[in-house]
């Protein structure tokens, strides 16, 4: 087991952000459709999409499926 | 097409026959035309690997249907699954050659006990904020030796290293899902091991700043 000085330091970031509130990945892809609606709308977000932004903060799996989601949605489907 | 209500979609899928297969074509073409220009930054993208999507999608969306509260539009949602298919299909192929023993393994690393923390920094800090951040990095490291789970520090040495959720657990035989929380949970009990030691979240953000 062994962890370099940035790792560590990446760390210490991530667990001083640790909320114990956070979403899943699961709920997230669940809400990701509305929060990509309503984000694009320039709504504000609701408690239950806040979890889903702070959630994207902490996952780059699903930062990444929401960069790709807003592409899918500026394609044209025709 | 797109244009069914939310309620129509769920119904024609929720049903059998004709009318679903006609609701299953439209969303397949509404994910096959999208895909290939959506992918664009991520290099050529096969047309088997959209054709492959879209039919994982398809899948999915039936699995989840009762997922879906109809607080976005059908398609947006349905679009949303589909994202997550391609990517981890993306990552699957990224990541086929990297067993995670090797990962682990890598060499060049200080082990966790010896991380020299203060040492080179970027920009020099004040020596109270070096000396502060020598004391998080020593008490993390301290912590991820005694306070976690043998999983629990694999995951996450694994993401820090880079590999994604899926990926880990596809090799540890357990779902994202299940990585994401095994990680949560550690990161939790690593947090209140800084707290029990006295270090508060404002230290933490005054060393890093």
């Amino acid at each position: 087991m062994s962890l370099s000085k940035e790792q560590l330091e990446t760390l210490a970031r991530i667990v001083d952000a640790t909320r114990d509130d956070e979403i899943d990945c699961d709920t997230c892809l669940r809400d990701l459709g509305q929060y990509a609606e309503v984000t694009l709308a320039g709504r504000a977000l609701d408690e239950a999409l806040g979890r889903v932004r702070a959630h994207l903060a902490f996952c780059p799996e699903c930062e990444e499926e929401f960069a790709l989601l807003e592409a899918l949605m500026d394609e044209s489907g025709d | 097409m797109e244009d069914r209500s939310n309620e129509a979609w769920q119904e024609a899928l929720r049903g059998e026959g004709a009318e679903r297969d006609r609701a299953l074509e439209d969303l397949r073409r509404v994910i096959e035309r999208r895909l290939p220009g959506a992918l664009r930054r991520h290099g050529d993208v096969p047309s088997a690997l959209v054709a492959d999507v879209a039919q994982l999608t398809l899948v999915r969306v039936l699995e989840r249907l009762r997922d879906f509260e109809g607080r976005s539009r059908f398609t947006t949602w349905v679009l949303a699954i589909a994202a997550r298919e391609a990517m981890t299909e993306l990552r699957r192929a990224r990541w086929k050659d990297v067993s995670l023993d090797a990962l682990l393994d890598e060499g060049g690393r200080a082990p966790i006990e010896s991380a020299d923390a203060g040492a080179a920094p970027s920009s020099i800090p004040a020596p109270e904020a070096a000396t502060l951040k020598r004391q998080v990095l020593a008490q993390l490291a301290r912590a991820m030796e005694q306070d976690l789970t043998e999983r629990q520090r694999t995951v996450l040495q694994a993401e820090l290293a880079g590999m994604p959720q899926e990926e880990i657990g596809r090799r540890l035989g357990i779902s994202r899902n299940a990585i994401y929380k095994t990680a949560h949970d550690a990161r939790r009990k690593l947090r209140a091991a800084l707290t029990e030691a006295g270090v508060a979240g404002d230290d933490i953000a005054q060393a890093f700043a």
